[in-house]
């Protein structure tokens, strides 16, 4: 076990949805998918996006992608064109859950 | 789906599979995708998505100055470039090019065609998805068009509508195409119809085959966004190769459903399981429950495999019965803002660049002009902007300092703008990169998703001939 950052194993986008954005995260294989199962609660991933998402979260599964997806409500500052963060639309926030470290 | 005076007709499937390009993602993706799609190997059909939640309002406001405007001119750009090669090569070309004019785009189309000297193209319309001068009558007929997010009632914004559009599916689209258009141009049709319609068409999919209209619904929001299927906006990006000629997404159609996500032979990119599904999970919801005007698609069904290069195969998808309604875009004026940048070069770069911001919130108030803390932003990029709260502090060796404003008045708005040029003399040593002037007050368009019963809603559809 090596603590190692979800970017070296998994896989994300990100995009928006009304104020709030979606996070699809996801793996190659089934081992791992049981340690993102495992890992990304919807408390780590809330903890993970304190400076961004101001709202609730909820989490998918999407076993046949080995796939979690996450709803990241009040995450945009207002969402499209309402919003005044550079990232209006959530595209980054993919590769922020894939800076999150876990243990592997 | 209700076609006016006319029923879906039973027709036997034409061909066993189909090819189905995807050329433009959304208005202002490159005109490279489609002109590379149609010349760089075989294609059936050429589907373009021009529009977006904030497109149909700036269509509106364009026809309200001109009649002959308000659809997406980029799509007879590059019909002007491509039209006699996809006339020649019979490429059917499905286009939401129409925007809120889809008549006056038909008219620009047929114009360029017989400006080209061509001879028997068949140019067809879909209409009937703008309800925005309906609104009135359907509110006092009893539909709400409530908010979906938050459930308050469109009175709210009634006076401020800048455009009110129904998602249309598929079946429209393979009206369409049964009454012989080449050239498909739908208003608000939504992105995954414009890969579905055509299937429906080739296979005779009935409007209760859920499962391969699920299929049709899933193989469009793969392709829906262009290049984000064959590489582009993946994590794993240091193995795409040539992104130069980057190589937009081919949906090879089966009648029982399968389809193979691919792209031209010798084109840049990658397709394989990991870019396939990045792009099913963008914008994703619950992904059981998809919902589309012609069906609701388990994303969860799908059996994806690679199936050779570039070549990534999906079957055994499950759908079900659409709900009773139409998702209906409104949008409405709700304000204005504006954005102002300037670079702060270091040393110190991210303190100097907050004292910046400072001094033009401190200015403004002199001159008693103030923002609410909801009104007014300030970004350091570079120092970790999109990343806030996961990356740690740092002081990188410049910044660009990135100040926004929003309020219901447009003069405060502007008046920010002149405030925020003069810190390159006035302010901390080593601020510059200003360009393009000051920065002046937009319109925020507010977006207003609603529901809409389906009978409230009929589509027409017109072919003409040049």
């Amino acid at each position: 076990m090596a603590k190692v950052k979800l970017a070296s194993f998994a896989f994300a986008r990100s995009g928006d949805k009304g104020d709030g954005s979606n996070v699809g995260i996801f793996v190659k294989n089934a081992a791992d998918y049981e340690l993102l199962k495992k890992v990304l609660t919807v408390d780590a991933v809330k903890r993970h996006f304190h400076g961004i998402c101001k709202g609730e979260i909820t989490r998918y599964e999407a076993p046949n992608m080995l796939a979690l997806n996450f709803l990241l409500r009040d995450s945009l500052g207002g969402g499209g064109s309402e919003s005044l963060k550079t990232d209006a639309q959530g595209k980054t926030h993919g590769l922020a859950l894939l800076e999150m470290e876990v243990e592997r | 789906m209700q076609i006016a005076g006319l029923g879906h007709t039973i027709c036997a499937p034409m061909r066993d599979k189909v090819r189905i390009g995807y050329g433009q993602g959304f208005w202002g993706d490159s005109i490279l995708g489609p002109i590379r799609l149609i010349r760089e190997g075989p294609l059936d059909y050429l589907a373009l998505d021009y529009l977006a939640e904030v497109t149909m309002s700036i269509m509106q406001k364009l026809r309200s100055r001109n009649p002959k405007a308000g659809f997406a001119s980029d799509f007879v750009t590059l019909l002007g470039r491509v039209l006699p090669e996809v006339h020649q090569k019979g490429i059917k070309v499905i286009a939401n090019a129409g925007g809120v004019n889809p008549s006056a785009c038909l008219d620009a189309v047929l114009e360029l065609a017989r400006k080209q000297g061509i001879k028997g193209l068949k140019v067809g319309i879909i209409d009937g998805d703008d309800i925005l001068s309906r609104i009135p009558a359907l509110l006092a007929s009893g539909h709400p068009l409530a908010n979906m997010d938050d459930g308050r009632a469109l009175s709210a914004v009634q006076d401020r509508l800048l455009s009110a559009n129904v998602y249309i599916g598929a079946f429209a689209v393979a009206e369409c195409l049964r009454q012989g258009a080449q050239i498909v141009i739908g208003g608000r049709l939504t992105d995954p119809a414009l890969v579905a319609g055509p299937m429906i068409h080739e296979f005779g999919w009935q409007p209760t085959d859920f499962d391969k209209l699920a299929a049709g619904t899933i193989a469009g929001h793969i392709a829906e966004c262009g290049a984000q299927c064959t590489g582009g906006n993946f994590t794993g990006w240091r193995d795409v190769k040539d992104f130069v000629r980057i190589g937009y997404p081919i949906i090879e159609g089966s009648e029982d459903g399968t389809f193979v996500v691919t792209k031209h032979e010798g084109t840049g990119g990658l397709i394989n399981r990991e870019t396939v599904i990045s792009q099913l999970l963008y914008e994703m919801g619950d992904p059981r429950r998809y919902l589309g005007p012609d069906c609701t698609a388990d994303f969860t069904s799908a059996k994806i495999e690679a199936v050779g290069k570039d070549r990534v195969q999906l079957s055994g998808i499950k759908g079900g019965a659409p709900t009773d309604t139409y998702k209906v875009s409104l949008s409405y004026q709700n304000g204005f803002k504006t954005t102002g940048q300037l670079t702060v070069s270091g040393p110190d770069a991210v303190a100097k660049a907050k004292l910046c911001a400072d001094i033009v919130w401190g200015r403004l108030a002199l001159d008693g002009c103030t923002f609410t803390e909801n009104e007014k932003l300030v970004e350091i990029v570079g120092a970790g902007v999109c990343h806030e709260g996961i990356v740690k502090p740092c002081d990188p060796p410049e910044v660009v300092l990135r100040l926004s404003v929003k309020c219901n008045d447009e003069a405060r708005v502007d008046r920010f703008g002149m405030e925020v040029v003069p810190l390159v003399t006035s302010g901390p040593p080593g601020v510059t990169g200003f360009a393009g002037g000051r920065p002046k007050a937009t319109d925020i368009v507010g977006y207003w998703p609603a529901l809409l019963n389906k009978h409230q809603v009929q589509t027409r559809v017109r072919v003409e001939v040049t």
